[in-house]
């Protein structure tokens, strides 16, 4: 238990995502079987532990801590599964029967104690660990690590560890379960890559390269089809032999947010495609905007207000199976005429067809991209006619060709310091617009950008941070921003929302520095009106 | 009369808080016109130890161990008070009918308890002090008193302060793990940057270290005094040299951290030693990486069996979490009072 509390303690405070990889696929080098497995399962969420209630623990603690006492630590804490980590005075009463106390052992533990037992069972183990590893058990217990770490950088950190390709862990993922043995045996060499008894598994996906300038020059319109890019998440449906399941496009499953997606499958097989929310084509109805969709993602369960207000459906992009057949070897044009018999046969308020984009030169295409017909759009999609569907990111098959993004010049207002080789930089800007809407002209903050710019820029901004603090908030500065003194920026983005959780009323997606605006007075930049006037009007 | 069998008794005890008291300079005796740690000038100043907020310079008279004198001089310059007198540890100086005598403190080097006595009446000033093994200092001494003086920066039962060998291994499996990288160590100039040293050498590592200058001339001061830190060199190197950083450990001020001196160092990896980093939310709003728990105050357990094996009347806590500490004391039984003083940093670990 202690070298995954270790790994945990390392992970909350290790920003750097390459060393985040680095920590984890040294944990599984080095720790034994079964233990990692248990370790693997709660880092990417796999782990199925009957949680106990905070109270519980808050009782097991005031057994031995005066309340008072331990209030003025939760005060001071602010996190009860820290607090009790911190505050737990291991029992001097009887010595207590040593018991085995890797991280196996306490799963197993866990999982076979009655509901009478658990009290026992947590209070036995908070003694017997020690501080470290008992953060990392009240965490395991509590549900919902939030060390920020995702699924997808833990297979990361997996490819990293047996030296595979990302896309074969991803395709193996969702057929293997705790303590995933067979899964560390094949990736330290020892034994054949697992062979898997469920079909229903992820297939990775087919991702598409930026389009650039330079080549245009060596593309022919006649070999590809063009798509629209629809603003929604990529996804893929399974449904084969009795197991359906959706996956995002990184392999996470996402089944339990979509029950009405799901069950509308009525075909056997997998496919490709964009969760929407809204009306589908065939229905005749308006697709609804990314921040609509937004209220469906990240939940465990839905509710039916929730799907009767946010209805999900898919746009079919792809065909991988047709049943149990693998198809992924066909050409794109067969594919798509798979796929679409399949989906005209299927419930029309669930699914419809990805339309294709006529075209006969770039130009002309190049033209549509600047004004979609549809605001949840947000560019186009090349595909070669001839491609076979394969998975992971090949430059050639598949192109994306974005459209611009906005932008708007805006006011730096307050500046943090970074993380790693940034951290004696400031480099983390909030920056504002002006508005009236309150009153006398005043800026707003409307979003904040730590990407984009180049090191010499940072260098300037962090000067001009330096020189022109006004106040300190902890590791916040707030910067000079007058009408007359103060430092513009360009931020580009990629698109804009209504936000109730902003005061601007406004989210930026993607917003990033494209230019420093020396050039310019902050009273020259944007006002809140034209961000508002961004936002993409309901259809 | 019926009180005067008792009466004599009584007062031959002079009340403590005749004895010593906090004004707004600092604890105060009067009867021997001096104060304890002031924190503005005064005419004559009783310093414990010498971190800045305890030890000021512009006194007209100091007494304090030799260490802390040296330690003052060091910082401030030779005209750091009016005159200075070292006092020799247990030996009692009396002054005004006051008898005081400095006990060690295992805070840092040169640190000490202040023993203040006066007509059968004993107040043990503690200053800041540490029960844990420290390379670099004289351990802490329990002297019995009727009044003990206790700080309480870490006076909360979240802390627990771990082992310091384990707290050294974190940063030696790093530079293993990561040795492509500067491990940036903030540390205290005074005591913590020397105890982080020794307690590295202790444990095997005898690469070069560098440090920032605010260190030097503290860590000179140690190896005179035969504590051993092995190779040190400045970490004041030109550009050019950049890449030599990589995979060493450097030390220096945690304020040197924030400051673009810590930019001359290849993807630096931000690690402090310091009690406080037991908690992990404040070891993320300060962007470290790799906490050290390495402190030079007691811990929550540590304050509680000082005070159970001093065993004094009162206890009178100053600086820190006052009101956690209070309220166990009043849980034991034990009267205990905050003492409010002001001017001294809850931070400085």
């Amino acid at each position: 238990m202690h070298d995954f509390a270790e790994l945990l303690d390392r992970l909350v405070l290790t920003p750097q995502r390459n060393a985040k990889i680095k920590l984890m696929a040294d944990y599984f080098r080095t720790a034994p079987d079964p233990d990692r497995g248990y370790a693997l399962a709660s880092l990417s969420g796999t782990l199925t532990l009957s949680t106990v209630k905070p109270q519980l623990l808050k009782q097991l603690v005031l057994e031995r801590l005066d309340e008072v006492l331990f209030q003025y630590s939760y005060d001071y804490v602010g996190d009860l599964a820290e607090t009790i980590s911190l505050v737990w005075e291991p029992s001097k009463d009887a010595v207590q029967e040593k018991i085995d106390l890797s991280l196996s052992a306490i799963v197993t533990q866990l999982q076979s104690a009655s509901r009478a037992d658990v009290h026992g069972v947590v209070r036995t183990l908070l003694d017997q660990l020690d501080g470290s590893s008992r953060f990392a058990f009240l965490k395991l217990i509590t549900g919902g690590m939030r060390i920020g770490v995702s699924a997808r950088l833990v297979k990361q950190a997996l490819a990293e560890m047996g030296n595979v390709d990302i896309v074969e862990i991803e395709s193996l993922w969702h057929g293997l379960e705790p303590p995933y043995l067979d899964l560390f045996q094949w990736l330290e060499g020892k034994s054949e890559k697992p062979r898997l008894s469920m079909p229903a598994v992820f297939h990775s996906v087919m991702l598409a390269t930026p389009l650039s300038e330079s080549d245009f020059a060596s593309l022919d319109p006649k070999d590809f089809a063009a798509e629209w890019k629809w603003d929604g998440i990529r996804v893929q449906l399974a449904n084969l032999a009795g197991t359906r399941r959706l996956y995002s496009r990184s392999g996470d499953d996402i089944s339990g947010a979509f029950p009405d997606v799901l069950e509308a499958a009525n075909f056997e097989g997998i496919i490709d495609g964009e969760l929407l929310v809204g009306g589908t084509a065939r229905t005749n109805r308006a697709t609804r905007s990314f921040s609509d969709l937004q209220q469906r993602l990240n939940r465990k369960m839905v509710t039916r207000k929730m799907i009767e207000d946010y209805p999900a459906f898919i746009r079919g992009y792809d065909l991988l199976f047709a049943g149990e057949e693998d198809i992924r070897g066909r050409n794109f044009v067969e594919r798509r005429e798979r796929l679409a018999e399949l989906i005209n046969a299927a419930p029309p308020d669930r699914f419809d067809l990805s339309p294709l984009v006529a075209f006969s030169s770039w130009d002309e295409l190049d033209s549509l991209r600047r004004a979609p017909p549809n605001p949840v759009i947000e560019g186009i999609m090349l595909k070669r006619l001839d491609s076979p569907y394969t998975a992971g990111r090949m430059k050639g098959p598949w192109f994306k060709w974005k459209r611009d993004p906005y932008n708007i010049d805006a006011v730096l207002m307050y500046a943090q310091r970074g993380h790693g080789k940034r951290s004696s930089f400031y480099s983390d800007f909030t920056f504002g617009v002006w508005t009236d809407k309150d009153g006398p002209e005043t800026l707003v903050p409307v979003g904040k950008a730590y990407f984009g710019f180049t090191d010499a820029e940072l260098e300037i901004l962090d000067r001009y941070v330096r020189e022109n603090t006004i106040e300190r908030f902890g590791p916040v500065r707030s910067i000079r921003a007058e009408p007359d003194h103060g430092f513009v920026v360009e931020v580009a983005f990629e698109g804009i929302n209504v936000s109730s959780r902003h005061k601007s009323g406004v989210a930026m997606r993607f917003p990033r520095i494209a230019r420093l605006r020396e050039d310019k007075l902050p009273r020259d930049a944007d006002r809140l009106e034209t961000l508002v006037a961004m936002i993409a009007p309901l259809v | 009369m019926l009180a005067g069998a008792i009466l004599p008794a009584i007062l031959l005890l002079m009340k403590p808080e005749a004895l010593l008291y906090s004004t707004p300079r600092g604890l105060y005796c009067e009867r021997g016109d001096f104060y304890i740690d002031p924190v503005q000038p005064v005419e004559r100043a009783l310093i414990t130890h010498g971190h800045a907020d305890h030890a000021r310079s512009g006194h007209a008279k100091v007494l304090a161990t030799r260490e802390t004198l040296d330690i003052m001089r060091i910082r401030y310059g030779e005209d750091f008070c009016g005159t200075a007198e070292s006092s020799e540890l247990g030996k009692v100086l009396s002054i005004d009918g006051v008898d005081v005598s400095f006990h060690p403190a295992g805070h840092v080097l040169g640190s000490a308890q202040i023993l203040v006595q006066a007509e059968g009446t004993r107040i043990v000033v503690s200053g800041d002090y540490k029960r844990r093994r420290d390379p670099t200092c004289a351990g802490f001494e329990p002297v019995p008193c009727d009044v003990f003086i206790t700080e309480a920066t870490f006076g909360l039962p979240v802390f627990h302060h771990p082992d310091d060998r384990g707290e050294i291994a974190k940063l030696l499996t790093s530079l293993k793990q990561f040795p492509e990288r500067t491990h940036l160590v903030g540390a205290y100039a005074l005591g913590k940057a020397q105890r982080v040293i020794a307690l590295l050498r202790e444990s095997g590592y005898h690469e070069p270290i560098f440090i920032h200058g605010a260190l030097a001339k503290l860590c000179g001061y140690y190896q005179q005094h035969g504590i051993s830190l092995g190779e040190l060199r400045p970490a004041t190197v030109d550009s050019s040299e950049r890449q030599s950083f990589a995979g060493k450990i450097v030390i220096g001020p945690p304020s040197a951290f924030a400051d673009r001196w810590a930019r001359r160092f290849p993807d630096p990896i931000a690690i402090f030693a310091s009690g406080w980093m037991l908690v992990r939310q404040r070891a993320k709003q300060r962007g470290v990486e790799l906490p050290m728990i390495i402190s030079d105050h007691c811990d929550w357990p540590e304050l509680l069996a000082t005070i159970k094996e001093v065993a004094p009347s009162q206890v009178w806590v100053t600086h820190g979490r006052e009101e956690a500490l209070v309220r166990w004391c009043e849980l034991q039984g034990i009267p205990a009072r905050p003492l409010h003083l002001v001017g001294y940093e809850d931070e400085g670990d």
